[in-house]
């Protein structure tokens, strides 16, 4: 008796904390956050895609690369999304874009390095080296980057996007019932 | 190498919080402490590609994770409180473990080399000669896209084969309504 007591009581406290927050992310799925937040969004955005370009292109200088680019990339449209609400962010952007996206990189990657077929074998490193640490330099490697930061960056976008459609797919489902 | 063995004591006691914690909003925010004294801990091995791309993925999982936990429950009620038994039967593994690391783990990791000290000679290798052969200066982007460009094309078509799958699996066109 006592048992059930407690349970009952922690899943009405549950319940209601469950009601707040959905209430919540409501607000924030329609409206957006505030203004701050959405200020510091549009200043910030710009700088966060210029810094992930930044870090793909000199991915055979500095530290970084392909991979850590895209995922910044992506973290830029995430910020977006979640500072702007879903509707007025899925107003802008196109999802087929990103499917286009992330194909396009993939098949960088793969032509490069079967152009390695061109002068012996697979990945073979055939453009001029260059200079050392001159931006146009280390043969393919920055063409590999680039290829990868594309398709990191679309494909991870279109993680986030499905789970977000998926949370706007199951509140119509709900809307449909009543 | 102090403060990276306290850094790795605070990594397994965040770890043991993240899984203990009933709220699963603490538990997400143990798990980042735990991510992010992983970013120190390859910043004080020095690797900060690693760095880099650890703190950026830690960043978009936990936004994604805390999304997820928004949409569904805050509290985890599958963890029942522990009975007597459970803790006598932690306790007795925990001092199989300790025996096992005294006794055998002593004999098995003599064997080891010590840290720091990889027992493969071709890093060498690629320390001595990368710059010259691949004309970058980072000597991770030369090794990940040039030597061992294979693998990181697998890894590329394993991310892709990943993002197809969640699409395929969360998409919106083609439900059926259960």
């Amino acid at each position: 008796m006592k048992v059930q007591g407690r349970q009952a009581k922690r899943r009405e406290k549950i319940d209601k904390r469950r009601e707040k927050m959905e209430k919540r992310v409501e607000k924030i799925d329609k409206k957006g956050m505030t203004l701050i937040v959405r200020t510091v969004t549009r200043l910030m955005a710009g700088l966060i895609v210029l810094y992930s370009i930044y870090i793909i292109l000199h991915g055979h200088l500095t530290p970084g690369g392909g991979f850590a680019g895209g995922v910044i990339f992506t973290a830029a449209f995430v910020l977006i999304t979640l500072a702007y609400g879903k509707e007025e962010a899925f107003a802008r952007m196109r999802e087929s874009f990103f499917h286009f996206l992330e194909s396009l990189g993939g098949i960088i990657f793969l032509v490069t390095a079967l152009l390695g077929f061109i002068a012996g074998y697979f990945f073979l490193n055939l453009l001029p080296k260059g200079k050392p640490l001159a931006l146009p330099s280390a043969g393919i490697i920055p063409v590999c980057n680039i290829g990868i930061g594309i398709k990191v960056g679309a494909g991870l976008f279109m993680v986030f996007l499905a789970l977000v459609i998926i949370g706007f797919a199951d509140e119509n489902k709900g809307e449909d019932k009543k | 190498m102090l403060v990276l063995y306290v850094l790795l004591a605070f990594m397994i006691v965040a770890a043991l919080v993240a899984i203990e914690t009933r709220d699963l909003l603490s538990s997400l925010i143990s798990l980042g402490a735990v991510g992010f004294a992983l970013t120190v801990v390859f910043l004080l091995l020095q690797a900060p590609d690693l760095a880099i791309v650890q703190i950026v993925v830690e960043i978009l999982t936990l936004v994604i994770m805390i999304a997820v936990i928004f949409r569904t429950t805050r509290i985890d009620t599958t963890v029942k409180d522990r009975s007597l038994r459970e803790i006598v039967l932690l306790c007795v593994g925990l001092v199989v473990l300790l025996v096992f690391l005294g006794g055998l783990g002593t004999l098995i990791f003599r064997g080891l080399p010590s840290f720091g000290e990889p027992p493969l000679r071709v890093s060498e290798y690629y320390l001595r000669e990368g710059l010259q052969e691949t004309g970058a200066s980072d000597l991770v982007a030369s090794i990940i896209l040039d030597y061992r460009g294979y693998d990181t094309l697998g890894e590329a078509m394993v991310l892709f084969t990943a993002v197809m799958g969640v699409l395929a699996v969360l998409r919106t066109i083609g439900r059926k309504k259960s």
